[in-house]
């Protein structure tokens, strides 16, 4: 078998790490955030929860068809909105009865968000939403649009950019 | 200083009965301590995070916690499991604990048997555990327990020795195996003339505290030394099959028997429970010597977890290269260096 080498050197740097770090959680704090006291906020672009903006949707089932999980249960009907002008033609509009993400089954890919043409799905980074049920995991229509109100501004272009910043309906 | 002498006249059965109490809190209190301050606290502190803060003022209670979770959980046996043998080896474990506790004294006359060859039989039933260990390894019929088993039988043998011979040259130096005999040596020397302090072990024999430290760490099976614990590698080796109760009597074990090896260090090398400046006699040190030696408990146990906590394992053949090739030539010098100087000097 080889030699053994102490390497006594070595043994007493790694020895004085632990104890500095020792003392300075001691004197300056832990490096971490002891949760459910202080609570970190995550980045703005972060994927939390999905929010509805009702007025946006026209029930075109986009995002229920290509969500992988079949987790949006969407259910509405038509109805005749009076003409825009005195004399027209009555139009013809979806109205939602059901809009329901069941987050047991979400694997927040973000697909739906993605493709939905009319912008009626928005990003939120709010993540503490956690039930005893998983019955209650279901959100339904008011619920989601009740996480509207926690959906950030999006992000600045950089400076010079010749499109303009989208805003988010509230 | 007045002394206070108080005494009672117990009968026999009454005197067993405190006896076995005191020995349960002696050996209960400091695994309790030792588990709460260094593993779920410094172990923390050293790795930048604040460890356990829920369960009562800063999660002082957390073994409390622990021990009423391991209480209900399920009792599993392996079906191949030799059952007699897996059932009495945590039990094992723990004699070797309480019998180590018989011969370490608390104050001049806090000890439960004061018999000259005291050192001896402290060294003869640490030995014990070995073989708990062993039994545990092999009555689980478990591929990772019965390697764990393997490991540590040699590792554990292997590091006897350096144990036994660093506590020669305490013994050489104090002139008897009389465990309270070494305290009083140490209370009582003086160092090339100043008696202020004593003459704890620690200066003259400090490669003999070294040694010692390190065949602690080895018989505790802790980090660097925990090959037969080797947890990424054989799940938790002879301790795999253990559930519920059975596996918190080893971990209680594990650091009571720490708490136990720290008294055994601070009574040979630091002076038990003599605090420098008051006669070693008097009647106050069996009020406040086990305050004292628990001190020196803590201050021994901080070492020994301080190298847990920083240090990788070892490889199985680098353990034993040591345990053989380092540390048995190191301690057995110790001893020619202080024989030859007690005659001389």
């Amino acid at each position: 078998m080889s030699r053994p080498t102490l390497k006594l050197p070595g043994l007493l740097k790694g020895l004085g790490v632990t104890i500095r770090t020792l003392f300075r959680t001691i004197t300056r704090g832990a490096h971490t955030v002891q949760y459910p006291r202080v609570k970190e906020s995550p980045t703005p672009r972060a994927r939390g929860v999905i929010a509805l903006h009702e007025e946006n949707c026209t029930s075109c089932m986009l995002c229920a068809r290509e969500c992988p999980d079949w987790c949006i249960y969407i259910e509405g009907h038509k109805y005749l909105a009076p003409p825009r002008r005195p004399g027209g033609k009555p139009r013809q509009k979806n109205a939602l009865d059901r809009f329901d993400i069941d987050y047991a089954l979400c694997m927040f890919c973000g697909i739906c968000v993605e493709v939905c043409p009319f912008e009626a799905l928005f990003w939120t980074p709010e993540f503490e939403y956690s039930e005893p049920r998983i019955a209650d995991l279901l959100h339904d229509k008011s619920l989601l649009g009740k996480w509207m109100e926690t959906v950030p501004e999006f992000e600045d272009y950089e400076p010079g950019a010749e499109v303009k910043k989208a805003k988010v309906p509230r | 200083m007045n002394t206070l002498t108080f005494a009672i006249e117990l009968a026999y059965w009454q005197q067993t009965t405190i006896r076995a109490i005191v020995g349960l809190v002696a050996v209960l209190i400091p695994a309790g301590t030792l588990v709460y301050l260094f593993l779920f606290k410094m172990m923390s502190f050293m790795q930048s995070r604040l460890g356990p803060m829920e369960a009562g003022p800063y999660g002082s209670l957390q073994l409390l916690a622990e021990v009423g979770k391991f209480l209900q959980k399920e009792d599993v046996i392996p079906r191949q499991a030799d059952r007699v043998v897996f059932k009495a080896a945590p039990f094992v474990v723990l004699i070797s604990t309480f019998l180590l506790v018989l011969v370490i004294p608390a104050g001049p006359d806090a000890i439960f048997i004061d018999i000259d060859t005291g050192i001896f039989l402290a060294l003869a039933v640490s030995s014990i555990s070995v073989i708990g260990i062993l039994m545990a390894g092999w009555a689980s019929s478990s591929k990772y327990s019965l390697l764990g088993g393997l490991r540590a039988a040699g590792q554990l043998i292997a590091y006897e020795l350096p144990l036994v011979l660093a506590v020669m040259g305490v013994v050489i130096q104090a002139g008897t195996l009389n465990v309270q005999g070494i305290v009083m040596a140490q209370a009582e020397g003086e160092i090339f003339g100043y008696g202020g302090i004593g003459n704890p072990f620690i200066f003259t024999q400090f490669l003999g505290f070294l040694i010692f430290l390190v065949a602690v760490q080895a018989e505790l099976t802790q980090p660097p030394f925990d090959m037969p614990v080797a947890e990424s590698e054989i799940v938790t080796g002879y301790l795999t099959e253990y559930t519920g109760m059975r596996f918190l009597l080893f971990f209680i074990g594990e650091f009571a028997t720490a708490g136990i090896f720290s008294a055994l260090a601070a009574t040979l090398f630091l002076g038990g429970w003599y605090l420098p400046g008051f006669d070693p006699s008097d009647n106050l040190f069996n009020v406040i010597g086990p305050l004292v030696l628990m001190g020196k408990v803590i201050l021994v146990a901080f070492l020994i977890f301080w190298f847990r906590f920083t240090y990788p394992r070892f490889r199985e053949d680098q353990l034993q290269t040591l345990a053989w090739k380092v540390l048995i030539p190191l301690s057995l010098i110790n001893i020619v260096i202080t024989g030859v100087l007690k005659v001389l000097v």
